[in-house]
C-alpha cells in the first residue's frame, strides 16, 4: 500500500512538469502565465501563490468530496479557492505590497485560474486528500516552470535584468547590450509561449496535435504518410 | 459624454482584455475553432459583461467599501477584501439567472449558446471586468461603458482568431507547431496589431 502510494505520488509530482504540463499540453492558466511575466520577481510570486492556492484547495475540497451535492459542487469549489485566494492576497499586501500592486488584479484572478478548477474537478472529487495536495504541487510546479522559463528570457532580454539586478549592461549606461523593447510587451509573450511548445512537442513528439487537413501532394504521392 | 466615448475606444482596442491583457485565454484559444461558435461565446461574454460589471459596482459602492455601510448607521467598517468573493459570487448566480431567463424566453438563444454560458463563470475576462472596475473606481455610468467596451474587445478579439484560424487549416504548419503552438503564434501577432492603437490619446 505505502509503495502504490509513493509511486502515485511520484507520478502525480512529476508528471505536470513536462509530460502532462498544465500549459503546453492541457491548455490551461494561460492567461495569468502570459500577463505577469515581463519580471522574474512577479512571476515567483505568482508561481508561488498558485502553487499554494491549487494544493490547499485540491487537499481542502477533496477532504469535503464525499460531502458535496453534485448539482451545487462548482459554487462550493469556487468559494473554497476564492477564500484561499483572499488569503494569499491579505499576505502580498502585507509583506510584499509593491509586489501585489504589480500584480494588479492578477492574484485575484487565481479564482478563475483553470488550473485550480481544472485540478478541483478532475482529481481532487475522485482522489483522498494527500495525493491531491501533491497533484495540486505538482501542478503548480509544471506552472511555475514555464512561467519562470517564460520571465526569464523576457526579462533578460527586454531589461537586461534578471530579478531586478543587471545582468548585461545596457547601451544607454555605456554596456553593449540593447534592450529588444518588444520582449516587455504582450505580443512576445505568446511568441515565446508558441516557441516553447514547439520545442516541446519537437522533443515529445506524442503531444502533437495532428492536422484538421492535409495538404496533398500532387507530385507522385509524396508525404503521404498520416 | 465625450468621456464616456473615449473610455468605451479605450476598453475595445487600446486595453483590449483578450489581447493586451490576456483575460479569457482558455477560452479564447480553445473555441476559436470556428467563427460561427467563436462569435456565440463572444456575444455571450458580452451580456454577461454587461450586466456583472455593474453589478458588482453596485454592490461594490454599496456594501463593501470603507464606510460604505454608514447608510445602515455602521461606521468604519471597510469589507473591500471581500470583494473577491463578492465578485465570483455575483457573476455565478448571474451566469445562472441569465441561462434560466434565456431558457425560459429565448429558447432558440439559449440553445446557440448553449455549454457557453456555464463556462463563463470560470472565463477570468470577465471577474477581470470587474476587479478593473474596482482598482480604477468607476463609477456606476462609467462602469456600464466599461462593461460594454470590454465585452465588445472580447467578442472582436475571439471572432477574428476564428477567422484567422478558419484560414489556417489550408496551410503547411510544422508537425511540432500544429495546433496550439501556431495558435500562440497568430495571437501574439494579432496582438501585435492591437498594439498600434497603443499611442492613441483621446
Amino acid at each position: 500500500m505505502n509503495e502504490i502510494l509513493n509511486d502515485e505520488t511520484k507520478k502525480v509530482l512529476i508528471e505536470p512538469l513536462v509530460d502532462n504540463n498544465p500549459i503546453t499540453l492541457q491548455v490551461l492558466g494561460i492567461c495569468s502565465a502570459l500577463a505577469v511575466t515581463s519580471q522574474m520577481s512577479t512571476s515567483l510570486i505568482m508561481a508561488l501563490a498558485l502553487t499554494m492556492v491549487t494544493a490547499c484547495s485540491s487537499a481542502a475540497i477533496s477532504a469535503i468530496r464525499n460531502h458535496i451535492p453534485g448539482s451545487i459542487r462548482i459554487i462550493v469549489q469556487m468559494t473554497i479557492i476564492a477564500s484561499l485566494v483572499i488569503v494569499v492576497d491579505q499576505i502580498l499586501k502585507a509583506f510584499a505590497y509593491e509586489i501585489s500592486k504589480q500584480l494588479s488584479v492578477f492574484v485575484g484572478l487565481i479564482i478563475t485560474n483553470c488550473i485550480v478548477m481544472g485540478r478541483a474537478e478532475g482529481y481532487a472529487m475522485k482522489n483522498p486528500p494527500l495525493a491531491s495536495f501533491m497533484d495540486g504541487i505538482g501542478n503548480g510546479l509544471g506552472y511555475s516552470l514555464i512561467l519562470i522559463t517564460v520571465s526569464f528570457i523576457r526579462e533578460s532580454l527586454g531589461s537586461g535584468k534578471l530579478l531586478g539586478i543587471e545582468v548585461f549592461k545596457l547601451t544607454k549606461d555605456g554596456g553593449w547590450y540593447d534592450p529588444n523593447g518588444l520582449m516587455l510587451l504582450p505580443p512576445s509573450a505568446f511568441f515565446i509561449i508558441g516557441l516553447i511548445i514547439w520545442g516541446v512537442r519537437q522533443w515529445k513528439p506524442k503531444q502533437a496535435e495532428t492536422a484538421d487537413f492535409k495538404i496533398m501532394s500532387i507530385a507522385h504521392g509524396e508525404g503521404g504518410h498520416h | 459624454m465625450e468621456a464616456y466615448i473615449s473610455l468605451f475606444i479605450k476598453a475595445v482596442f487600446i486595453e483590449n482584455l483578450a489581447l493586451s491583457f490576456f483575460l479569457g485565454m482558455c477560452t479564447f484559444i480553445a473555441v476559436s475553432k470556428k467563427i460561427s461558435t467563436a462569435m456565440g461565446l463572444g456575444i455571450a461574454v458580452m451580456m454577461v459583461q454587461i450586466i456583472t460589471v455593474p453589478a458588482n459596482n453596485f454592490i461594490y459602492h454599496a456594501l463593501l467599501k470603507e464606510d460604505a455601510l454608514s447608510w445602515m448607521g455602521i461606521k468604519g467598517v471597510d469589507l473591500s477584501f471581500l470583494a473577491l468573493l463578492s465578485c465570483i459570487g455575483v457573476i455565478a448566480a448571474l451566469v445562472q439567472i441569465l441561462e434560466m431567463i434565456l431558457d425560459k424566453f429565448f429558447p432558440a438563444l439559449y440553445h446557440a449558446l448553449g455549454i457557453f454560458l456555464p463556462l463563463i463563470t470560470v472565463n477570468c475576462a470577465i471577474l477581470a471586468g470587474s476587479l478593473f472596475m474596482i482598482e480604477r473606481d468607476y463609477n456606476l455610468p462609467e462602469s456600464v461603458v466599461y462593461g460594454v467596451g470590454s465585452g465588445f474587445g472580447w467578442a472582436l478579439a475571439i471572432t477574428v482568431m476564428a477567422g484567422v484560424r478558419e484560414k489556417l487549416k489550408y496551410s503547411d504548419i510544422p508537425a511540432g507547431l500544429q495546433g496550439l503552438g501556431i495558435t500562440f503564434i497568430t495571437a501574439g501577432l494579432m496582438s501585435l496589431g492591437f498594439m498600434a492603437f497603443s499611442g492613441i490619446q483621446l
